[in-house]
């Protein structure tokens, strides 16, 4: 007897669905057991985790806060990950997006109008687009791997972040620490709801999922994207340029992370400090698989992957997990999310003698 | 265009107030609820773990009187913001931040709850109810500074930092000055490696610090690196934050420990007993907030001595390392003969002395 | 004096080189199958938490050495599993398992924050490992060697063996190298797993050779830079061996720089320097693609058989 992958003709719609709801799922049994083995009390972990944050009230604000930056990221990814495209630098172009905002914030400290706030956000898009023309740049001219170039230029981003915050943009008051100047009233975002935590970038996340959903689903742009993901020679023949596909996928991701970076500076905190790189550009690539690539799958999977890292700061105060406990569940949920991939590409079978049939 | 109106501000904090109260009024008699963030985990055996031994301090102190709870490895970014309304969401009256990274989030959540006492460690920013505290910590780099001029036989000493913040600043020119006054040949070369916490870059600087000459070499980042690379290759070396000796029985001579207990135990009952004012405190060898380890058996006596005095100097008041006449690297004086740096001076330092080499 | 001073320099080099090179030798083996496995930052910190730990229990630094090189490989396991049997995308798996690593070492080694092993002791006699000149060959730590080693036996494995050209025809063209016969999925779970192994030896170096000792996430980032080093040697162990001690030199440098005060660029340009010469190099050897590259063809792609 034999277990073996058959592919199927189509991806199949009911595992697609299916398989990101059985992996959370999984998720929570697999951790209980391993927090268990580890001596934490396994099955209250996994209930601070999942579920404080959504029975307790006052803790929907700090996942809307969390979830924003994850979905307006995720988005930009998923385009190019339907292309093939691996954008792995988001938090590079987050970091760079955020940067440029700030940089604008800097030169303008007497201008007292709500214009700056409107060109801090496109400073920010502008900055992160930047940073990964140069990934889109190399792989369009020279053919290279976009996947080391974008993950490689996240270190460079962090140094040139580090240079500029102890360096030529330190807050001159700031005694020194490597921060940069606080943002003025006129440079800082308001909040979605007046009075509430709920953050301008949700009211962001919101429009762009419909926006994304209209250009994947029904525009030619997206189609064109999609079938030079699903067949690039394909692609090729029926006119479509790769090298557009490559340009346009990496301005828009990058596009989309400084947008997330410059929102949430703005509206967060207030100013650039070296705690800024919080690694949603990395939890942002969880949360487009989680979300299928579907805009709206990755507008619920940005809230799951909230609310874990919400959940892992209940628990740590409720069950004394360490905060590392939150990575161990985000990187279980994508192991199973990924795993459970191979359902919607291939069927089971299970074979008694070895007589290979090709049914392909 | 501030969008929390003072009103909103109210209604807010009048039910997150309301919530701990919710099931029913409480007895005089239930402890109040402490709450503390921690930069790094309890066990890092540096900066958080000093604060959890001062949070510890303060429970015992206190007996039944205060419930503290604490939450680690909160980052310095806006992720403390959720962890802090938490805390004041489960009715936490008085919360300790106990990182220069929480100011701003501190200063943001103490508006959004006028009636809960911050108390944020190392920074500038106050409010009604945020009070700043932090320790003189360059007290004891001029201790470790004597200890260090005395000892090195090459006549040059390293100091490897972090970052040039004021805190660091202060230790390496308490450092200089200390150990010019007992050796006025004495070099200082400083490495700052861009980190509080990176074990082989921190080991490869004070490779390089021994490799240039240095024979006594301090740290002022979080991991015993520089220590254990001292003891292998029979250099001095300091603790940094706590007694570090069983990284480095050889090499380590003494350490600064940071004492929190004292501060947190006086905060919590002037909470109690309703005198929490808004203050900003900094601490010595004078209050027992820094104190220095035992020495090595191996440090000569005299070297202890001389030690021992420049300690009894910084608690009645008759020694300050920054008394001038000072000079910083270019050669300008900066504390005129005889006199000394007021706090917000040293708050705010950002020159080095003559005889700091290095960048 | 100044021979001295060169030879004290080059023997930090060689200690701040030796963990890039040694996670940096498997990643090449593991990308020359034709796999891209990004979580070598995760692999390391599981070998370093696990190689302390055993230690620190058997009073042994080479059973932990070992004990690491395995923790690495079982780390690595969960990583071939999703990527070979089920065919997911290595990208996202390979993240995961960085993710993963950081946690768990994170988890694991929270019992053993605080405390010290015994270090190796040297295998050379000390009139060698401690004489001023010599040291710079006989005076370091038993894994250097190791690390040597391995280089010039994956040199000698990837071009003079039969089992070396297998793995590369697998890297550079999976099917048809799998239509000749050959297991391209077996062959790519060793290479994964000995990628795993040599992380988990990288991750031990940090935690018993140069600080005896754990802390959280205590390798620093070095993962990655050992990923950037792969492509900057152009997938050429010769040149990974170079490249490492390379990347040392401009870190030593900068230290050099600093307390000579002596620093003319500031230091995050110097911290920077490793991964913007990966992308150039990467990017002149794709301009050169023509002439022939030692970029594995079917790097990151992954490969499902259909028999």
């Amino acid at each position: 007897m034999r277990i073996r992958f058959e592919k199927r003709p189509e991806p199949s719609k009911f595992m697609q669905a299916i398989t990101p709801i059985a992996a959370i799922a999984l998720t929570m049994i697999i951790g209980a057991l391993l927090f268990d083995a580890l001596g934490y009390d396994g099955q209250r972990t996994i209930k601070e985790f999942f579920l404080t944050p959504i029975l307790a009230s006052y803790k929907w604000q700090d996942v809307a806060t969390k979830a924003a930056p994850l979905i307006i990221i995720a988005l930009g990814l998923s385009l190019g990950n339907q292309a093939k495209i691996w954008n792995i630098g988001a938090e590079g172009q987050y970091i760079v997006g955020a940067l440029a905002g700030a940089g604008v914030a800097y030169l303008t400290p007497a201008v007292e109008s709500h214009i700056i706030l409107v060109l801090m956000l496109i400073a920010g898009v502008a900055g992160g687009a930047v940073w990964a023309a140069i990934p889109a740049f190399l792989r369009a001219r020279f053919r290279v791997s976009e996947v080391l170039t974008s993950l490689m230029l996240v270190y460079v981003a962090l140094q040139l972040m580090g240079w500029l915050i102890n360096g030529p943009w330190k807050d001159p008051q700031g005694h020194n620490f490597p921060q940069t100047a606080a943002f003025n009233d006129w440079q800082i975002l308001p909040r979605a709801i007046p009075g509430t935590y709920i953050p301008p970038g949700l009211v962001f996340a919101i429009v762009l999922t419909g926006i994304f959903w209209v250009v994947i689903k029904r525009s030619i742009y997206g189609f064109d994207v999609r079938v030079s993901g699903a067949a690039p020679h394909a692609a090729r023949y029926g006119g479509f340029d790769s090298a557009r596909t490559i340009w346009s996928t990496l301005l828009i991701s990058g596009g989309m992370a400084g947008l997330a970076g410059i929102l949430e500076a703005t509206s967060q905190l207030g100013q650039i400090n070296l705690g800024f790189p919080s690694g949603y550009g990395f939890t942002a690539i969880i949360a487009s698989f989680l979300g299928r690539l579907n805009p709206i799958g990755i507008f619920i999977a940005g809230f799951v992957l909230a609310i874990t890292s919400v959940g892992g700061q209940v628990a740590q105060t409720a069950v004394h997990v360490p905060s590392s406990a939150g990575g161990i569940f985000q990187a279980l949920m994508l192991f199973l999310i990924l795993a459970g991939d191979v359902l919607v590409r291939y069927r089971l079978r299970i074979q008694r003698a070895a007589k290979a049939g090709a049914s392909v | 265009m501030t969008i929390v109106t003072r009103r909103n501000l109210i209604k807010a904090s009048a039910a997150a107030l309301a919530m701990p109260y919710l099931g029913g009024r409480a007895m005089a008699a239930d402890p109040v609820k402490v709450g503390f963030i921690y930069l790094g985990p309890i066990g890092d055996f540096g900066w958080t773990w000093a604060h959890e031994k001062g949070r510890k301090a303060m429970v015992e102190a206190l007996g039944g009187q205060v419930e503290a709870t604490y939450v680690e490895n909160v980052k310095e970014d806006a992720s403390a913001l959720p962890v802090l309304r938490d805390l004041a969401h489960q009715g936490h009256k008085m919360i300790f931040t106990t990182s220069y990274g929480y100011m701003d989030q501190t200063i943001q959540i103490a508006k959004e709850f006028p009636d809960i006492k911050f108390e944020h460690c190392t920074g500038y920013k106050r409010a009604d109810n945020v009070s700043t505290y932090n320790s003189r910590f360059h007290q004891g780099r001029a201790v470790l500074g004597t200890i260090a001029g005395m000892m090195t036989k090459t006549g040059t000493i390293g100091y490897l930092g972090s970052f040039k913040v004021p805190e660091v600043v202060l230790g390496i020119n308490s450092f200089t000055l200390a150990a010019q006054a007992v050796n006025p040949k004495v070099k200082v070369k400083m490495v700052m490696i861009d980190s509080w916490f990176d074990p082989a870059k921190e080991a490869a600087a004070t490779e390089t610090l021994a490799n240039l000459g240095c024979d006594v070499i301090t740290a002022h980042t979080d991991s015993p690196a520089t220590l254990q690379v001292c003891e292998q290759k029979g250099l001095y070396g300091f603790g940094q934050g706590a007694d570090m000796s069983k990284f480095a029985p050889h090499a380590h001579l003494t350490a600064i420990e940071d004492i929190w207990g004292p501060y947190y135990t006086s905060r919590a009952k002037a909470l109690l007993d309703g005198s929490w004012k808004s203050i900003d405190t900094w601490w010595g060898f004078k209050e027992g907030s820094v104190v220095i380890s035992p020495y090595n058996p191996s440090l000569p006596k005299d070297v202890a001595a001389a030690a021992d005095k420049i300690q009894a100097g910084w608690k009645d008041g008759s020694y300050d390392v920054f008394t001038g006449p000072v000079v910083d690297q270019s050669g300008a004086e900066k504390i005129a003969k005889g006199a000394r740096l007021d706090d917000a001076a040293l708050a705010t330092m950002d020159w080095f002395v003559k005889g700091v080499e290095g960048a | 004096m100044t021979l001295d001073l060169i030879i004290s320099a080059l023997v930090t080099v060689v200690g701040i080189s030796t963990p890039i090179l040694l996670a940096a030798t498997g990643e090449l083996v593991v990308e020359k199958s034709g796999v891209l496995n990004l979580g070598v930052e995760g692999m390391m910190l599981i070998g370093a938490v696990t190689g302390f730990a055993v230690t620190f229990t058997t009073f042994n630094p080479y059973l932990g050495v070992l004990a690491a090189a395995a923790a690495g490989a079982a780390s690595s396991m969960v990583f071939a599993v999703l990527v070979l049997t089920f065919g997911a995308n290595q990208v996202a798996t390979g993240l995961a398992l960085a993710i993963l690593g950081i946690g768990l070492s994170t988890l694991i080694g929270a019992g053993f924050v605080g405390i010290i092993v015994i270090p190796f002791s040297s295998i050379f006699p000390d009139f060698l490992a401690r004489d001023p000149i010599w040291r710079l060959v006989f005076g370091h730590s038993p894994l250097v060697y190791f690390a040597l080693f391995m280089v010039f036996a994956t040199y000698w494995f990837l071009n003079s063996t039969r089992a070396g050209l297998v793995l590369r025809a697998v890297g550079e063209n999976d099917a048809s190298a799998h239509s000749i016969g050959y297991s391209v999925i077996g062959i790519r779970y060793a290479a994964i797993g000995f990628g795993g192994a040599m992380a988990g030896v990288a991750g031990s170096y940090f935690s018993m050779v140069i600080t005896p000792m754990w802390a959280e996430q205590m390798t620093a980032g070095r993962g990655w830079i050992a990923l950037a080093l792969v492509v900057f040697a152009g997938w050429k162990p010769i040149r990974l061996w170079l490249g490492a001690y390379f990347f040392g030199i401009l870190m030593t440098l900068e230290l050099y720089a600093k307390a000579s005060g002596f620093s003319f660029l500031p230091s995050q340009f110097w911290a920077s320097m490793p991964y913007l010469m990966a992308i150039f190099v990467l990017a002149v050897i794709s301009a050169r693609e023509r002439t022939g590259s030692e970029a594995p063809a079917c790097l990151g792609k992954p490969f499902m058989p259909t028999d």
